[in-house]
């Protein structure tokens, strides 16, 4: 595979590379994480029981509450944080948790960045340049889509294909 | 971002360290959002638990407090979202000494930074309403939606570090709802059916948070019948910013900015979605999984004076064989106690907690301590946030959830 690159409207941080956790799905730290084993640990989440520590995450949405704009700056004092996170949409909590935790973020693109990214690339965040920089692909199975607790056929929430 | 001469000083550590510190992180995220200045605000409220916080953003207060030196305090009012625990009833959670005291630190840190701890998620129905065209820097998803949407102020989701530093500057990055171009409407919804109870109220904010998508879609709602009340305006409200990260809606003929669908744009918009009443139910039923229940929780928001008169009512000549926890706000609890409301329900055997919520409460280490896994509740906002912390949330009618709590059982 060439590697390519993407092109956001919103950036900070540093220029970091690490393998890519990508899902079409929302993110908070609060609804969604087990901060401290460092999994995705909400059971509708799609990437739930996946570890999320040193990983860039390659999301579609920043969703929940305020209390991101804390925890992302204890996970980071605790190295149990994602290295980068890279959103189609972002809110403003998950922006200032990355400000005020030291970690890279890109947002807002041309394309859904989640269908664009293969999930386990190796990939390069540049926030000066606001790029992401797919440098290596490798494989990444997906799941297909279940109902589980929390969802249902008529709740238009994390249902997708499952990637191929 | 333009500064003024002001702004730049604070920015240059010419009016001293803490402002410093507060400008930079202000800046920061306002050049993000493609701020192109700042704007004054008026008043601040902070989301700060320590279930959030943890040790390091607890010692980040701390150093803040300790460069402020008592000088360099809030210069707006700042008040407190819920904290993580009501020292009275600490024990009886299963809360560990730990928690309760990193409580104490933060609380210190932030009153020598002179914030007010409020901790209040209902601020609009106890403190202080914002009002219409007020610049404010609120916390809380549920404060800022009820505040833009209810009240007409204008404000972000302002994390707890973002909101403190919009207390200790006065002003916050001028994006997203401080502008009149955002608050327009961007998706219409037409609702065939008026909920009734608080946990319709509250599926129907997370059926549409849900639909909406994310934190830049402003929805315009038509077809709500009568005018719904400040309780149900919050569970609403509430869910719809907690499932779908929205900021503010329109409601037509009830909310301030829409006396007309379009006063906010919505006449040129198509009807993206028609929300019925099988798609409240849905909601409500994709949670209900076991019948089985451990603790029953009213909270997020926490409760008004109303509601608990409601569940005090329910509580009448019951017994509970399982927990049954109401969380309000240290505002309202003295009246609830004047009034004989948490005494009706605690001699049924509930409890009446105060000044923290139940979700920002070290959620997942009193299910731990206390063995709770089936959690019933009339909060579709604590439904969608309690996945994550290992429960299996259910979402019922608060008469619904209170029988659970005398039989152990949802019906």
């Amino acid at each position: 595979m060439n590697e390519f690159v993407l092109t956001a409207r919103h950036a900070l941080g540093k220029k970091v590379s690490a393998e890519a956790l990508v899902a079409k799905d929302g993110f908070s730290a609060r609804y969604d994480l087990n901060r401290l084993q460092g999994v995705f640990s909400r059971p509708t989440h799609k990437l739930v029981g996946q570890s999320y520590i040193g990983r860039i995450l390659v999301l579609d949405t920043a969703k929940g509450g305020v209390a991101s704009a804390w925890m992302l700056h204890e996970m980071q004092s605790r190295n149990m944080a994602p290295v980068a996170i890279v959103f189609n949409t972002v809110n403003p909590i998950l922006a200032q948790g990355a400000a005020l935790g030291g970690i890279s973020m890109l947002a807002g693109f041309d394309q859904d960045i989640t269908e664009v990214v293969p999930h386990g690339s190796f990939v390069e965040i540049d926030p000066e340049a606001k790029t992401l920089r797919v440098l290596r692909l490798s494989v990444g199975e997906g799941t297909p889509a279940t109902f589980v607790h929390g969802q249902s056929k008529t709740s238009p929430v994390h249902v997708v294909p499952p990637r191929h | 971002m333009l500064l003024n001469d002001e702004e730049t000083a604070m920015l240059n550590g010419e009016r001293g360290k803490v402002l410093q510190m507060a400008m930079r992180h202000q800046v920061q995220v306002g050049e993000f959002f493609g701020a192109r200045d700042f704007v004054p605000v008026t008043q601040a409220h902070v989301m700060a638990d320590t279930e959030s916080l943890g040790q390091a953003g607890v010692m980040w207060l701390e150093q803040l407090s300790e460069a402020s030196d008592g000088r360099h305090v809030v210069c707006i009012p700042t008040i407190t979202d819920p904290r993580g625990t009501d020292f009275s009833k600490a024990n009886d959670l299963g809360q560990r000494d730990w928690m309760v005291e990193l409580e104490r630190r933060a609380i210190h840190a932030f009153e020598r930074l002179g914030v007010s701890m409020t901790d209040t998620c209902i601020n609009y129905q106890t403190v202080l309403a914002a009002t219409r065209g007020e610049h404010v820097a609120f916390g809380d998803t549920g404060v800022v939606i009820y505040s833009n949407s209810v009240n007409g102020a204008r404000s972000n989701f302002e994390g707890g570090p973002s909101a403190l530093s919009a207390g200790l500057t006065g002003r916050t990055p001028r994006y997203g709802y401080h502008l009149d171009e955002k608050r327009q409407a961007t998706v219409r919804f037409r609702v065939e059916f008026t909920p009734r109870t608080l946990n319709e109220w509250g599926a129907l904010g997370g059926v549409i948070g849900r639909l909406a998508g994310n934190y830049w879609q402003v929805p315009v709602i038509e077809g709500i019948e009568g005018a719904p009340t400040s309780d149900e305006l919050k569970h609403f409200g509430a869910a719809m910013a907690s499932f779908g990260s929205i900021a503010l809606f329109h409601m037509v003929g009830i909310t301030p900015e829409a006396v007309r669908i379009e006063d906010v744009g919505g006449d040129r918009l198509p009807v993206h979605h028609r929300i019925d009443r099988a798609q409240i139910e849905a909601l409500a039923a994709s949670y209900a999984v076991t019948k089985k229940v451990d603790v029953v929780v009213f909270s997020a928001p926490q409760l008004s004076l109303y509601e608990l008169r409601s569940l005090a009512e329910i509580c009448d000549r019951r017994k509970f064989k399982v927990p049954l926890l109401a969380v309000t706000s240290p505002q309202v609890a003295p009246d609830s106690e004047r009034f004989g409301y948490t005494r009706r329900i605690e001699s049924a055997g509930g409890t009446v907690l105060a000044g923290m919520c139940f979700y920002q409460s070290y959620a997942r280490e009193m299910a731990e301590a206390k063995g709770w896994k089936t959690l019933a509740t009339n909060s579709a906002k604590l439904v969608n946030i309690l996945g994550g912390y290992g429960y299996t949330p259910m979402l019922a009618s608060m008469e619904e959830c209170v029988k659970a709590a005398e039989t152990g059982e949802l019906a």
